[in-house]
This record gives structure tokens, C-alpha cells and sequence, in this order.
């Protein structure tokens, strides 16, 4: 009796001790979550902290998110046309998407990266690749649109792009793809010995931000997949990770993977500049587009380049070295004292890292492993820096903070991993809903990172939101990486792919942020300043439309004497000069987008009439209490009509 | 050497000339979709905006109820910054030659041109209130059924619709206020001045 009156008393001291646990537990998991909600919370009418530019891969374009909140600002039109802001639709943006190919749509925009000086952020400039067909844009953050577009020749797959050097004098380019240079009719089953691969360097103008391409490496047939710059101490260096070094091009995810190493291609940008200067250079003749948007005129002009000069790293001693990385590395980063090389070998379940004061050594001792095409290959033990063992599978990319710890990406493991930097153990893991690709830490490629958050960008969404069919949003994950342990804090989905992002403290960026284009530096060719200008002007088949729009009228309202088969401009300028009142204007029937035009500025879209009647136009941009009102009527006669041109506004 | 009084009443007569630098008055709007209030400030001889483009952006909201674009130019550009050189002119003869009695009438004189100018300044604003287009896009009645004006406060604040208006005096009508103080001040001091000089004579 004793005994089981102990039994009982020891059961229910057991049962009082998980329902004590089982409290305690939940409590915790509330308090927690409390937490979390109140560090992403952000008030109505509050900023967020930080400006996160996550690009949108497939989607081509670039968006503006606030962090820590994950809401979204802006989608910026980059490569794609985007109709919502007539973007590659009206007439001054099409030269934009211009290029050797002719007219391009669309692109997968993968890396932004912000400008720096001195190796800091400065928040002038996003840079952005276009992967598909090479291109290099660059976002200017007064306007948060895209200013110029840059073609890369003799690329293909513009994949290690477009990381920038410590003060912008260069964005880098690199082929994924290795091609044949210059492009010519051959068999595929010759690429080995004959492709190449292009490393580009496109001059960033301090002044103006104004892009060329300077010069190209040329580079054995591998692939180059991605880049980061030196800094401090390796400034002058760019670091290029490379895979298929087997030179394979077929069957690649078998044939690229042969090679217990491929390499880090290590390039002494400095040393290229020196024999630019000596003219060691091959001008190779090429073609390719540049395209500008003037702000001033409000319009695009695409100019047809035909030269690049190149240099062959393998005929050019000390341009490039390269330091064996195990596994097919994906991410190439650069820790913020510019000492360390990270090689995350995607294929791996550890992260190699190279040192560059071994580097260094390692070049002036002449410490080779061999060479390729020429090239010296630096022997792995005299570079390596150290080695994360272990760390989970699959690293893809590793971002620092300012304390000394890096925090990789691992794909095929699911997680994000802190680490810390010279005595490279794991501090901290945390899994990630699912399939991390890139990571991003405001100010993760610099010599200054901001730190406080991690943002990690899934390829992978499943059941983490509602779903909408077999296509579910695509989603990035906020942490918080302030403490010794990483804290997820939230979800938020994105517009596209989010494939890689680049983040900045908020006041670097915002008041230098335009709140209206001012009419009297509208240089636009068609402008119409003052409604004294208005006018409609007819030559041959094809007419102009000087068009005015302010609150809540377009100047004129009536127009008739347009026939069938004639081109009618429409070139309207917004007289607003009051921060956030854009109108919008759409013509019924015209094959194109709306306009949406900001105070002070002229965009020009095309109709081409083809049926008779009297067709109306409105103001697509809910603008005033008047919005509604703000609309008008074209009259469209017969070809053969002698109506003549008039046009009026409230007679 | 001149006397206190006489100095001082330089300086009054002297002080008025700061309209020239410093606005004289400002009138503000705010609404909850103008998060920087629209303003503008008026001189002797101009109205300029606030923050850029206001003026415009003030046009822009009064055309709905029919309210006239506010000028770019009033006669009183022309005869108010005379009237401030002429009366200047006065004073420094005044305190050059006149006495203590004299510098009374001009602090006097000062304050009925001021007072005549505020009162052309509150019919101009009663008019850009009041004389509406009868075209006007919104037209709003007061409860007595009579239609509503949108004239803005001569000195305070009011509620007009959805936009609260500060109109307040500014350094150039303190300068001129002053002006007008310090020439009171000169004839009282020199008042005094004139009776201990009695006094020792007597």
C-alpha cells in the first residue's frame, strides 16, 4: 500500500512537472513571438530602418522593400517592360531595351550591388546584371530608376556580375557561359581549348556615374559563376569563382563535376590597368549597345559601340592567378577587412577559405601548382586561410557582419550558418523555409557592414503562405542577427525570384530621394511647358500631339481633323510640380501601355487610328477629387477626309 | 553731438527699411495630405512661396471653389515700398532737424499708414475669399444658407474645409512695429531730454 501511495505521489509529480514544462513552453513560444512581432513592426507613417533592393531573377526587374518590416516599396522596370509604368512601351524608355539582338523585352536580372567610396556604402548607384543577354543597368537612387544599360560583348550568361570595386571605379561582368571569341560558326565538341571566357571591367565616371566599358579579360573556357571585390589590403584584386574547369559542354551536371577543385580566378586589376596604359591590348572589333537616359530630356538614345580592348591573361604575366576551391564554388565573398576569400564550394559540406596576404606570398615565392592556358595556379595548402568543417551542406554564399562572424547559405541543407571568421567554428544555425539561395546583410559587401539582419532568399515556398494554385509566391526571410543567436523573425513574399539583394541604412538613400522632375529643366524635345504652347502639328501621315496635363484637364480636351492610317503622338507633359501628383493617359485602341508621368515630365506614347468614330482618352492615375472628369475625345475621320486639324480645351 | 532722441529716432526711421530684406507676413495652410504645410509668404513687394512651387500648388487646390490665382503683381507692390522710403526719408529729416514734437507725428503718421495698409491687405484677402467664380467646381454654403467664402485670417488661425490657415505677422512687420515703438520711445526720451534742459536753464 506504502509502495503504490509512492507510485502515485512519483506519477503525479511527473505529471506536474510536464504540465509545468508544457506552460513554461508555451509561454516562452508566446513571449517569443511577441518579440518577433514587435522587432519587424513598424508604425503607420514610421520608416523602416534599412532599404533592401532585392532583385527579382526571371522577373528582370529590381525591387525596393523596407526592412525590417518586408514591405514593398517599388518595383523598379530594369530589363524587363513593365506597362504599369510604360517602361520599354512609351517612346523615350524603348532604347533602353535595346541591344546588338535587336529590341530585348525581357532579362533575369540576378546582383545588385551599391555604389562605395572608401569601401562604404555611399547610395548613389545600384548596379544590376542582365544574365540572359548581357547587359549591366544602373539604378540611380535619386530617382530610383534605370538610368543606363550597358551590353557586354563576347559574354554569355552575364552571371559574375555586377559587383563593384571599393571606390565604383569598376563594375565587374563575367561570363557564366564560355563562348566563342569572337563569335563564329564551329562545332560544339570543339569548345575545349577553343571557348573562352570574358571578364569584363566597365569605368564607373565619379562624377556623373556615367558607364564605359573599359576593358575585357580574356579567360580560359570555364565557367565564371560569381565575384567580389578586394578591399583594404587586396583592393585592387577582383575574385572570380569559377566551376567546369573540365571544360565540358554537354551532359554538365555530370561532365562539370568531375574536378575535386576548380578555382577562384584571382585578378589584379591594377596590373590590367597598367598595360591598358603600356597598350598591351587587343582592340577586338565588336558590337554592342549603350544605352543613356537623360534626365533632363526625359529620354533614352541607344548608341552602337564597335570595339573592346581586351587582354589575354594568358600572355599577360601577373594579371591573374588561380587558387584552387574545391567543389564547384558558387559565391566568392570577401570578408570587410578584405583578408579573407570565401570559396563556397556548392557542391561541398565545407567552406573554403583562402587567405590574401598568403595570396600574396604565395605569388612572390612562386609557390605554383602548374598552370592553365598559361595562368599559374597557386598551390592550395600555401592560400588557404582556414576551413569552416562541416558548416551543412551545399554552401552557396556567405555575407559578414561587423563583428567578425559570416553567415553562409547552405542550399541542399536548408539553413543559415554563423560563423566565426579566423577560428572558423560554427556559433549558431538556423533552418530556412526552404532552400536558401543568396543571403543579404544591409552593407554585407563592404568594408562597413550595418549588420542587425540577415536576409535569407528561398527558391523554395510550399506551404508557407495561402496557396494560389501551383504557382506559389516566392518569398525571402528576415532574421534577426543581433544577438549570439540568429532570431527569424519573418516572412515576407517578393515580386519574382528573389535571387540576391543588396541593403543600405535608410538615411543614406532617403534624402537625396527626388520629389518632382522641375519643369523648367524639361528638356524633353516635344516638352510643353505652358499651355501657351500647346498645339497639334500634322506631317504627312504623321501627327504630334503637344499635350498638356495638370489638375484635372489635359490641354486640349477636343481634337479632331486625325484620319485613319495616320501616327498620332501623343507627347504629354505633366505641369504639376506638387510631390505625389503623377497623372496617367491612355487612348483607347492605341497598341501600347499607359503613360504614367511624373510632375514636370513628358513621356509620348503611339496610336495609330484604325476605325472611324470619335474615341475617347483618360487620365489613368486617380489624381484629384476630379480624376474622374479628367478625359477627352479624339474625332477620327476617313483617310480621305479634309477635316482639318483642330484642337480646343472648355469652348 | 547729437542727442539720445535724435539717434534713436534714426534708428526708428531706419528699421522700417528691414521690409525690404525680411517678409512681412505668412500664411500657411495645413492639411493632412500636405505633411509640409503649403505656405506663402508676403513681402513689401512680392509674394514668394514657402517651400518651392506653393504658390502654384495653392492655385491649384482654390480653382475647385472658384477662388482667383493669386496675382503676380498688386498695385501695392509699387505704392507700399514708396510709402516706406518716402516716410523713411521723413524720419532721418526729422531726426536730423526736428524736434522731440515732430518725431510724435511721425511715429503717429506711421501707425495710420500702417493701419490703412492692413486694412487694404484685409480687403484684398476678403475679395480673394469672397469673389468667387460662379463656375466654381465645389461650391460649399454656410448653414444660413448664405454661400461660404474662403477668406483666410487677417492674424490668427482658422479652419477653411480640410485646411487649417495661419496668417502671422513676420520679422519685416516686427521691424516696422519696432520702428514705430523706437520713434515713441524718441519722443518720450526726448521729451524729457527737453525738460531737464528747462531745468538747468531755470
Amino acid at each position: 500500500m506504502k509502495k503504490l501511495t509512492l507510485i502515485g505521489a512519483a506519477l503525479l509529480g511527473i505529471a506536474a512537472l510536464l504540465t509545468a514544462c508544457k506552460d513554461s513552453g508555451a509561454s516562452s513560444n508566446g513571449a517569443l513571438a511577441y518579440s518577433a512581432a514587435e522587432k519587424v513592426y513598424v508604425s503607420p507613417g514610421e520608416h523602416d530602418e534599412f532599404y533592401a533592393f532585392i532583385s527579382g531573377g526571371f522577373s528582370g526587374q529590381l525591387s525596393v522593400y523596407g526592412l525590417p518590416s518586408g514591405r514593398l516599396f517599388k518595383v523598379i522596370p530594369v530589363f524587363s517592360q513593365d506597362a504599369e509604368k510604360a517602361w520599354g512601351y512609351n517612346e523615350e524608355t524603348k532604347p533602353m531595351l535595346n541591344t546588338s539582338h535587336g529590341f530585348i523585352p525581357w532579362d533575369d536580372s540576378h546582383h545588385p550591388d551599391i555604389s562605395q567610396t572608401n569601401g562604404e556604402l555611399d547610395g548613389r548607384f545600384v548596379f544590376i546584371n542582365g544574365n540572359n543577354t548581357p547587359r549591366i543597368a544602373k539604378v540611380d537612387l535619386s530617382v530610383f530608376e534605370t538610368t543606363e544599360i550597358i551590353e557586354i560583348p563576347n559574354s554569355a550568361g552575364n552571371h559574375s556580375s555586377a559587383f563593384v570595386t571599393e571606390n565604383t571605379e569598376y563594375v565587374v561582368a563575367g561570363t557564366r557561359f564560355s563562348v566563342p571569341v569572337p563569335q563564329r560558326d564551329m562545332p560544339i565538341n570543339e569548345y575545349k581549348g577553343n571557348f573562352k571566357g570574358s571578364l569584363s571591367f566597365i569605368s564607373v565616371d565619379p562624377e556623373d556615374g556615367g558607364m564605359d566599358l573599359a576593358f575585357q579579360v580574356l579567360m580560359p573556357g570555364f565557367d565564371y559563376d560569381l565575384a567580389h571585390p578586394g578591399r583594404g589590403a587586396s583592393h585592387g584584386w577582383m575574385f572570380f569563382s569559377t566551376y567546369n574547369s573540365e571544360e565540358a559542354s554537354t551532359l554538365m551536371e555530370v561532365n562539370s563535376s568531375q574536378n575535386d577543385k576548380d578555382f577562384i580566378a584571382a585578378v589584379n586589376w591594377k596590373k590590367a590597368e597598367e598595360y591598358i596604359a603600356e597598350g598591351k591590348f587587343t582592340a577586338m572589333p565588336t558590337n554592342y549597345a549603350h544605352n543613356v537616359y537623360d534626365e533632363e530630356t526625359h529620354t533614352a538614345t541607344s548608341t552602337m559601340k564597335k570595339e573592346v580592348r581586351v587582354l589575354d591573361a594568358s600572355e599577360l604575366p601577373g594579371l591573374v592567378y588561380l587558387l584552387p576551391t574545391p567543389k564547384s564554388p558558387h559565391g566568392c565573398d570577401v570578408d570587410p577587412t578584405g583578408e579573407y576569400i570565401v570559396g563556397n564550394g556548392k557542391l561541398s559540406a565545407d567552406l573554403t577559405v583562402h587567405s590574401f596576404s598568403k595570396m600574396i606570398d604565395a605569388i612572390e615565392n612562386e609557390k605554383f601548382d602548374g598552370d592553365a592556358y598559361g595562368i599559374p595556379i597557386l598551390k592550395f595548402e600555401d592560400v588557404l586561410g582556414g576551413t569552416v568543417k562541416q558548416a551543412g551542406l551545399g554552401p552557396l554564399h556567405t555575407e559578414f557582419d561587423a563583428e567578425g562572424n559570416g553567415y553562409t547559405t547552405f542550399f541542399i541543407s536548408s539553413e543559415v550558418v554563423k560563423w566565426k571568421v579566423g577560428t572558423w567554428e560554427v556559433i549558431d544555425r538556423q533552418p530556412c523555409y526552404y532552400s536558401v539561395g543568396h543571403g543579404m546583410i544591409p552593407g554585407g559587401n563592404s568594408r562597413k557592414p550595418f549588420g542587425k539582419y540577415f536576409v535569407a532568399m528561398n527558391k523554395i515556398t510550399k506551404d508557407r503562405y495561402l496557396p494560389t494554385g501551383p504557382e506559389v509566391t516566392q518569398s525571402a526571410q528576415l532574421y534577426d542577427i543581433s544577438g549570439e543567436k540568429m532570431q527569424l523573425l519573418l516572412d515576407f513574399p517578393t515580386v519574382g525570384e528573389p535571387h540576391y539583394a543588396a541593403g543600405i541604412d535608410a538615411s543614406l538613400v532617403k534624402e537625396r530621394s527626388k520629389k518632382i522632375f522641375s519643369l523648367s529643366e524639361n528638356k524633353h524635345k516635344y516638352a510643353t511647358t505652358s499651355d501657351a504652347d500647346v498645339r497639334i502639328e500634322r506631317n504627312g501621315k504623321e501627327v504630334h500631339i503637344y499635350m498638356t496635363m495638370i489638375r484635372s484637364h489635359f490641354n486640349p480636351d477636343n481634337i479632331e481633323g486625325i484620319k485613319v492610317g495616320d501616327k498620332v503622338y501623343f507627347h504629354v507633359t505633366n505641369l504639376e510640380q506638387d510631390y505625389d501628383v503623377p497623372h496617367g493617359v491612355s487612348m483607347i485602341g492605341a497598341n501600347t501601355s499607359e503613360l504614367l508621368i511624373m510632375p514636370g515630365q513628358t513621356e509620348t506614347f503611339v496610336w495609330e487610328p484604325k476605325q472611324v468614330g470619335v474615341w475617347p482618352f483618360y487620365c489613368t492615375d486617380f489624381c484629384s477629387a476630379l480624376h474622374q472628369e479628367m478625359q477627352g475625345y479624339v474625332r477620327v475621320s476617313p483617310a480621305n477626309s479634309d477635316i482639318p486639324l483642330s484642337w480646343s480645351l472648355g469652348e | 553731438m547729437k542727442k539720445r532722441s535724435h539717434i534713436l529716432m534714426g534708428i526708428a526711421a531706419l528699421l522700417p527699411l528691414l521690409l525690404f530684406v525680411f517678409p512681412l507676413w505668412k500664411i500657411t495652410l495645413e492639411a493632412p495630405q500636405y505633411p509640409t504645410p503649403l505656405g506663402m509668404y508676403i513681402h513689401i513687394n512680392d509674394f514668394s512661396d514657402a517651400n518651392p512651387h506653393d504658390i502654384k500648388n495653392i492655385n491649384l487646390m482654390n480653382h475647385y471653389v472658384g477662388m482667383k490665382y493669386i496675382p503676380e503683381a498688386i498695385p501695392e507692390f509699387k505704392i507700399f515700398p514708396a510709402g516706406i522710403i518716402i516716410t523713411t526719408i521723413l524720419g532721418l529729416l526729422i531726426a536730423w532737424k526736428g524736434n522731440y514734437k515732430w518725431f510724435l507725428s511721425w511715429a503717429v503718421l506711421m501707425v495710420l499708414l500702417s493701419s490703412a495698409g492692413l486694412y487694404d491687405f484685409y480687403l484684398w484677402e476678403h475679395d480673394y475669399g469672397h469673389d468667387l467664380d460662379p463656375k466654381a467646381i465645389l461650391k460649399f454654403t454656410n448653414p444660413d444658407g448664405s454661400i461660404m467664402g474662403f477668406q483666410p485670417p487677417l492674424f490668427g488661425s482658422k479652419d477653411i474645409l480640410n485646411f487649417k490657415a495661419h496668417s502671422y505677422p513676420r520679422l519685416g512687420a516686427y521691424s516696422l512695429g519696432l520702428g514705430i515703438a523706437v520713434g515713441f520711445l524718441a519722443y518720450y526720451i526726448g521729451k524729457k531730454e527737453k525738460m531737464n534742459e528747462l531745468k538747468e536753464m531755470s
